[in-house]
């Protein structure tokens, strides 16, 4: 029994002029989360609504359990969150999923999803009366009211109030841990180093970095960052040349020093300041993120790309 | 909470309850299937409502000998003017016809294409020709009657129930299709292994439900408000009924087709309608528009389920004799039903 849930290779989908998707590969196991970080506009809705058989695709090839996306017997073994899905508003969390529930031959009990994802109090609240995170849950159950093997999530958290997202990352977590497989898009850096194992690092239709993320955080050469505020600003080459650094980069009036080890670099550019007469308005250290990988990779923002 | 166990039925079932459910819930939905065209029937059956015979309106110019002789008949409302009083009330149609005495001669005056008018004339005529002495040619009779089916509610409550069964198929079945495309629920469901013509079907179904409903209210509404009796068979009544809604459902679904945008949705649904809100014979006798018309007008649904439930309301006739109309229902049915499935976009 093969452990590969899904492969997609070459993939390329174009909506007149624009080339959403230009050659995607992927692998998703089984049991794992796999997540497509990218800024909007990345092509990750595409490329995750051509695997999940909504949209047809230009080119490449897609397998889900062996079978092409959209084949009946793999919806019946996916669950799905679409990025924006309004389920009807005057029906009740109870009637929807009963309504879920029926297409499916086999699947979980209503009254389990709802206890699972905690919607018990929210059981005949009409969907129009609930709130932002209520109805991110109830869509997440009604994707795995059918007891699928396979989750696919559209940004399953944006737009969610902090501890909604949570909520949202620990019902996932969950599905994982009973041995479920989900592939979801992201453009929350946190979320992808939250909830993934590993990522695929997507920007203008391509896969331009991929691999677990403490992988993709090594590949930058240097696991922290210092970010330093001086009045007036030091020139790149001096800390370039400050031990220990592998890159200076700029963000807003903030000079950004990716570095091998903060507790070296640190006194010395203290040092460089003081010795330049600049005051040092603000250092701050923290550790690589994938935000970084983004940036160093594009050059852009995630959020802004 | 009596149900303590959610239980589920069949996806066939539970779409249907979803769309039955939806429109309960909806307020707006709920007014125009059920209380707009009960409202409509009773706005336009007491504006129509049969009351008295007018009196016909004689206005003389002039000639007092002419109007005491005028008076002697109860039928005419006499009244006396100067010659250009009378004619100001005879173009404000506030009088039927105007008499004046010319030497020898009596004039009339009146608008030969209003039917008063010339009902008006002949009244005065022979009103004058009894004032002289005449008598009938032969021995006469009248006896007044008012048939049952041949009052204006009569004519009007089929052609109200036929309308509404186009309005609410279209609306009902055409904005919610569209509709839930543009929240992505069709494309979410389309992601289910849920079988695509469950949801249809149970689309058509959640209709035929509140079709029935409809059809009953107004038809009630008519019997006990109005005395409008159904002259035929109910069966029949409810036959046509089916057939309509399941020819306006077929076009709706087509209008629904493949617009994601309920503006777009509105407009094409008023394109449809509009035509046969005109020419389709709701309110007034479809046959008053010109025969070059009459066979684009003969094949519109509307005229079709309006002529056919007219013959069995009003005329008692067999559903068999309207064969020529029920196969225009079912061409209706069936035709843009086909061509709605193909065409049919799940986002």
């Amino acid at each position: 029994m093969s452990d590969t849930v899904l492969t997609c290779t070459a993939l390329r989908k174009s909506f007149g002029e624009v080339r959403a998707v230009q050659g995607v590969d992927l692998e998703l196991r089984a049991r794992e989360c796999f997540g497509l970080l990218g800024p909007n506009g990345a092509g990750k809705t595409t490329t995750i609504e051509i695997l999940e058989g909504l949209t047809s695709l230009d080119g490449g090839e897609v397998k889900v359990f062996g079978l092409p996306p959209g084949d009946v017997a793999v919806r019946a073994r996916v669950g799905i969150a679409l990025q924006e899905t309004q389920l009807p508003d005057r029906l009740t969390v109870q009637e929807c999923l009963r309504v879920f529930r029926s297409f499916y031959a086999s699947g979980r009990e209503v009254d389990q999803v709802i206890a699972q994802l905690e919607l018990e109090e929210k059981r005949h609240a009409r969907v129009a009366k609930l709130s932002g995170g209520q109805r991110q849950r109830l869509a997440l159950a009604c994707a795995m009211v059918g007891d699928p093997d396979l989750l696919f999530l559209d940004e399953p958290s944006t737009g969610l109030d902090p501890q909604a997202r949570l909520k949202v990352w620990e019902l996932v977590l969950a599905f994982k841990a009973q041995g479920g497989t989900v592939l979801l898009t992201t453009h929350y850096m946190e979320e992808a180093a939250r909830l993934c194992d590993r990522i695929a690092i997507v920007d203008h239709g391509r896969v331009i970095a991929r691999g677990t993320p403490a992988e993709l955080i090594a590949s930058l050469g240097a696991p922290q960052v210092l970010e330093l505020v001086t009045e007036p600003g030091l020139d790149d080459a001096p800390l370039s040349a400050l031990p220990g650094v592998a890159r200076v980069t700029a963000k807003a009036d903030a000079r950004v020093l990716h570095v091998a080890d903060v507790t070296v670099t640190l006194p010395a550019a203290l040092e460089l300041a003081r010795a330049r007469g600049a005051a040092v308005k603000h250092a701050t250290t923290r550790d690589a993120t994938l935000e970084d990988v983004f940036v160093h990779l594009t050059g852009a923002e995630l959020r802004d790309a | 909470m009596p149900e303590a166990k959610a239980q589920t039925r069949s996806a066939l079932f539970e779409l249907t309850r979803m769309r039955v459910l939806e429109t309960l819930r909806d307020p707006g939905a709920l007014f125009w299937v059920f209380v707009a065209p009960v409202l409509l029937a009773v706005g336009l059956g007491l504006a129509f409502r049969n009351r008295a015979p007018e009196p016909i309106r004689v206005v003389v110019a002039d000639s007092p000998g002419l109007a005491a002789a005028l008076r002697v008949d109860p039928t005419l409302k006499v009244e006396e003017a100067g010659l250009e009083d009378a004619r100001w009330k005879l173009r404000r149609a506030q009088a039927d016809v105007l008499v004046q005495e010319l030497g020898a001669e009596v004039l009339f005056r009146y608008d030969e294409s209003r039917p008063e008018g010339r009902t008006a004339r002949l009244a005065v005529d022979r009103a004058l020709a009894v004032a002289a002495g005449q008598r009938p040619a032969v021995p006469q009779r009248d006896e007044k009657v008012t048939e049952p089916g041949s009052r204006y509610i009569d004519f009007l409550l089929p052609g109200l129930l036929g309308m509404n069964l186009m309005g609410s198929s279209m609306w009902g079945l055409g904005y919610g299709l569209v509709d839930a495309r543009r929240r992505n629920l069709l494309k979410r469901l389309a992601a289910t292994p849920m079988r695509r013509r469950d949801y249809l079907l149970s689309v058509l179904l959640a209709r035929l439900i509140f079709l029935v409903g409809e059809t009953v209210a107004l038809v009630t509404v008519g019997h006990f408000a109005f005395g409008v009796e159904v002259q035929g068979s109910l069966a029949a009544v409810g036959a046509l009924s089916l057939l309509g809604g399941f020819g306006f459902a077929g076009l709706a679904l087509l209008v629904a087709a493949r617009t994601a945008s309920t503006e777009v949705a509105t407009g094409l649904m008023n394109l449809v309608m509009m035509p046969m809100y005109l020419l389709s014979g709701a309110f007034f006798s479809a046959s008053h528009f010109p025969d070059w018309l009459q066979p684009l007008i003969r094949a519109l649904p509307l005229t079709a389920l309006n002529d056919a439930l007219r013959a069995v309301i009003n005329e008692a006739l067999p559903l068999a004799s309207q064969w020529p109309q029920v196969a225009v229902l079912a061409a209706w049915g069936v035709l843009p039903f086909a061509v709605a499935l193909r065409l049919f976009r799940w986002q």
